[in-house]
């Protein structure tokens, strides 16, 4: 650096005083804590050691020591083959959980037919439309030693019935499947889009997947909570645990009203945090992530009374978003990935997926993919972060941080139930309306440069961008697609198909549990739109109200 | 001197992408710059949002595209646009856009691209100095 680039700095030093600093709260941060900032602290009721109540620094006692963070990639193949020998390729090297992503019209319950699913049919992910397709994808898969993510939310019920008929047609025994469902509806009507009914109807649907899972398949995880979508979508630090929370019991409380026990139930819901992206802050990050399993394990023990320890625990894999990348100079996204994870390792995740950096352009090549997951393994092996649990406690500012998150979460928690909870102001657009107002306001701090963003408002180079490899879907996948969709067609019994969608219909219309009509439509080769349709007649469509 | 209407812009998620806080953010800014902005909502077809187009009698149709399809739904929407005799209207597209991709969309008659993180300045400007052109005012 010449001396041109040292010397304004010392002369604003000088002239202005220390610059201001305000945190996601809108309150100034001090130029350094002390003391007088933990004020009554006490380390077993605050902290408690890992692995012990509140589980503020960690849900257990060894972490890292005992076991790294899964390095989970999240990647959207486009046909059912590639994505089987993709998977048997991870397995092969030893990875153990995978992550199977959808297209959008197997999210929305649409077949690869449907005009209006025309030019996103295999982009994005796998095309879904009957149980052979998920059974080509899992050919030669051994069920009983993986676990499987599933990134599905409207049409999850219909995925897993297809799952469990796979496993089943495998031979293995259903208390031995382990994966997970996103299957967190609330916050794809403010974030993501990929709503079909409204709240009501869904969240019974969530409730039915729920018990279905803790009767039948135990270890399956039945929701993933996440966090960031909402993120992306403009919400601050607090608003990134605290409104996955509302969503979160929103559903455990559906549940509760069957008889169940919050202890039968709590376990089975893990979340999928956020760090990064446009309102980053590391330590914010760091402290709302701690201050989320400290009011977790306090919610679940003190309001909603769970005894068993597991429920208390809040488990939760990290997502590193893309939000944060930008377009302009994407290597220096390489950088921007690092700390965010650096970050989500601080605050203990227990599994980690990254954005890659050229995110701005297109889905992920495979140079970027294996990026990412170099920044992972860099981070875990080359840096010393992971040699002793929850390194920053006790830090005054980080403490002080954790603090104010807890409060200002049970501020938000209270406002919102107070407004008559989280499924009507989703309702009424009253969520949806907040955050994108949130995210106007980022955007015009980015726009003043009150906000920085390296090689965006500040540094930025005339430069031109070096060309970059871009993945392109293959325009060829939606007619292969097609024709296989009316081979299924062709050969299934189409009176079977009629009678179990009419049975589907009667299952819908009753207060009973949907799983066990959902099976047999399924088995007959019914597809996801025909499905989807039949459930749309009794259950009707969300109308998206006014929310800008 | 009779005033000029205020510039009217129809903002639209064309495909079935669900990831509208660009779309909503851009919607906040042409709004503040005096524009009157009408949302199409998620998932709309391009009969219906050149129908929303002819009947809200707009001047500018922005379409927001995040999942890749942008080239393909463009070329459907122009197509559409012509048939219905209004293809002069100012469209412009924003999204999930490779820089290789620009060239091709303006080619099929889109005015303007703006990538995701594009300065909203930029878009509220392009705007500003198109419909002005048109109206004959510079």
């Amino acid at each position: 650096m010449g001396k041109s680039d040292t010397k304004p700095i010392k002369e604003t030093e000088k002239n202005r005083g220390p610059r201001e600093a305000y945190s996601s709260f809108g309150e100034p941060v001090k130029i350094s804590y002390g003391p007088d900032d933990l004020q009554g602290f006490d380390y077993q009721h605050d902290l408690g050691d890992p692995g012990n109540y509140p589980f503020t620094r960690g849900i257990y006692p060894t972490m890292y020591r005992s076991q790294l963070w899964t390095m989970r990639q999240y990647a959207g193949m486009a046909t059912a083959e590639e994505t089987n020998e993709r998977f048997k390729f991870l397995l092969k090297s030893g990875q153990t959980g995978l992550s199977l992503a959808f297209d959008l019209p197997t999210q929305l319950g649409m077949d690869s037919d449907d005009p209006l699913a025309r030019y996103d049919v295999g982009k994005l992910g796998v095309a879904l439309d009957t149980l052979d397709d998920l059974e080509r994808i899992l050919a030669g898969i051994q069920l009983d030693r993986v676990s499987i993510s599933f990134t599905i939310n409207s049409t999850a019920a219909i995925v897993l019935a297809m799952y469990v008929l796979v496993a089943q047609k495998q031979g293995v025994a259903l208390e031995r499947l382990r994966g997970t469902v996103q299957n967190d509806i609330l916050k794809e009507y403010v974030a993501r889009g990929t709503w079909i009914f409204p709240p009501k109807p869904s969240m019974r649907l969530i409730a039915d997947t729920i018990e279905y899972c803790l009767n039948h398949i135990p270890r399956f995880n039945p929701v993933s909570v996440s966090a960031t979508h909402l993120c992306e979508y403009g919400a601050k630090a607090e608003q990134s645990v605290s409104l996955p929370f509302l969503n979160a019991l929103a559903y455990i409380d559906e549940v509760l009203k069957r008889g169940y026990t919050i202890d039968q139930i709590a376990p089975q819901i893990v979340f999928h945090m956020a760090v990064g992206g446009r309102n980053f802050h590391l330590f914010e990050d760091v402290a709302k992530l701690r201050a989320g399993r400290r009011l977790w394990a306090r919610i679940m023990k003190e309001r909603y009374r769970a005894e068993n320890p597991e429920s208390w625990r809040l488990k939760f894999s990290t997502g590193a978003l893309g939000g944060g990348m930008t377009a302009a100079e994407p290597l220096n996204n390489i950088a921007r990935g690092a700390y965010f994870a650096l970050a989500a390792v601080l605050a203990g995740t227990r599994s980690l997926n990254m954005a890659c950096f050229d995110e701005a352009y297109a889905i992920p090549t495979d140079l970027a993919l294996r990026t990412s997951l170099r920044v992972q393994q860099i981070l875990a092996f080359e840096t010393g972060v992971t040699d002793t649990v929850d390194p920053l406690a006790g830090s005054y500012y980080v403490e002080s941080l954790t603090n104010h998150m807890e409060a200002q979460m049970r501020k938000t928690m209270e406002e919102i139930e107070s407004r008559g909870g989280v499924v009507k102001a989703v309702e009424e657009g009253m969520l949806q309306r907040e955050l994108a107002r949130q995210s106007y306001e980022l955007q015009e701090k980015i726009s003043r440069g009150e906000k920085v963003l390296v090689g965006v408002n500040r540094f930025k180079t005339d430069e031109e961008e070096r060309p970059m490899e871009i993945y392109r879907a293959d325009p060829q996948i939606r007619d292969s697609q097609i024709e296989r969709l009316r081979a299924v067609k062709a050969g299934r019994d189409s009176r079977r198909v009629e009678e179990t969608l009419r049975h589907l219909r009667r299952a819908a219309q009753s207060d009973k549990n949907i799983f066990p009509a959902i099976f047999p439509a399924v088995e007959a080769r019914a597809t996801i739109g025909e499905i989807t349709s039949t459930l749309k007649e009794v259950f009707g469509e969300f109308k998206e109200p006014a929310t800008v | 001197m009779q005033k000029r209407r205020p510039i009217r812009v129809l903002i639209a998620k064309p495909g079935l992408d669900g990831h509208d806080v660009g779309a909503k953010v851009v919607i906040q800014k042409l709004r503040h710059a005096g524009m009157e902005v009408i949302y199409t909502g998620l998932r709309q077809s391009s009969e219906q949002i050149v129908s929303a187009a002819i009947q809200e009698d707009v001047d500018v149709l922005g379409l927001s595209i995040l999942s890749g399809s942008h080239l393909e739904l463009s070329q459907e929407l122009m197509e559409k646009l012509r048939a219905r005799g209004i293809g002069d209207l100012l469209v412009l597209v924003g999204g999930i856009i490779p820089p290789e991709d620009v060239p091709l969309l303006k080619s099929q008659g889109i005015a303007g691209v703006f990538p995701v993180h594009s300065p909203l300045e930029e878009i509220e400007k392009f705007i500003h100095e198109q419909i002005s052109r048109r109206r004959g005012e510079v």
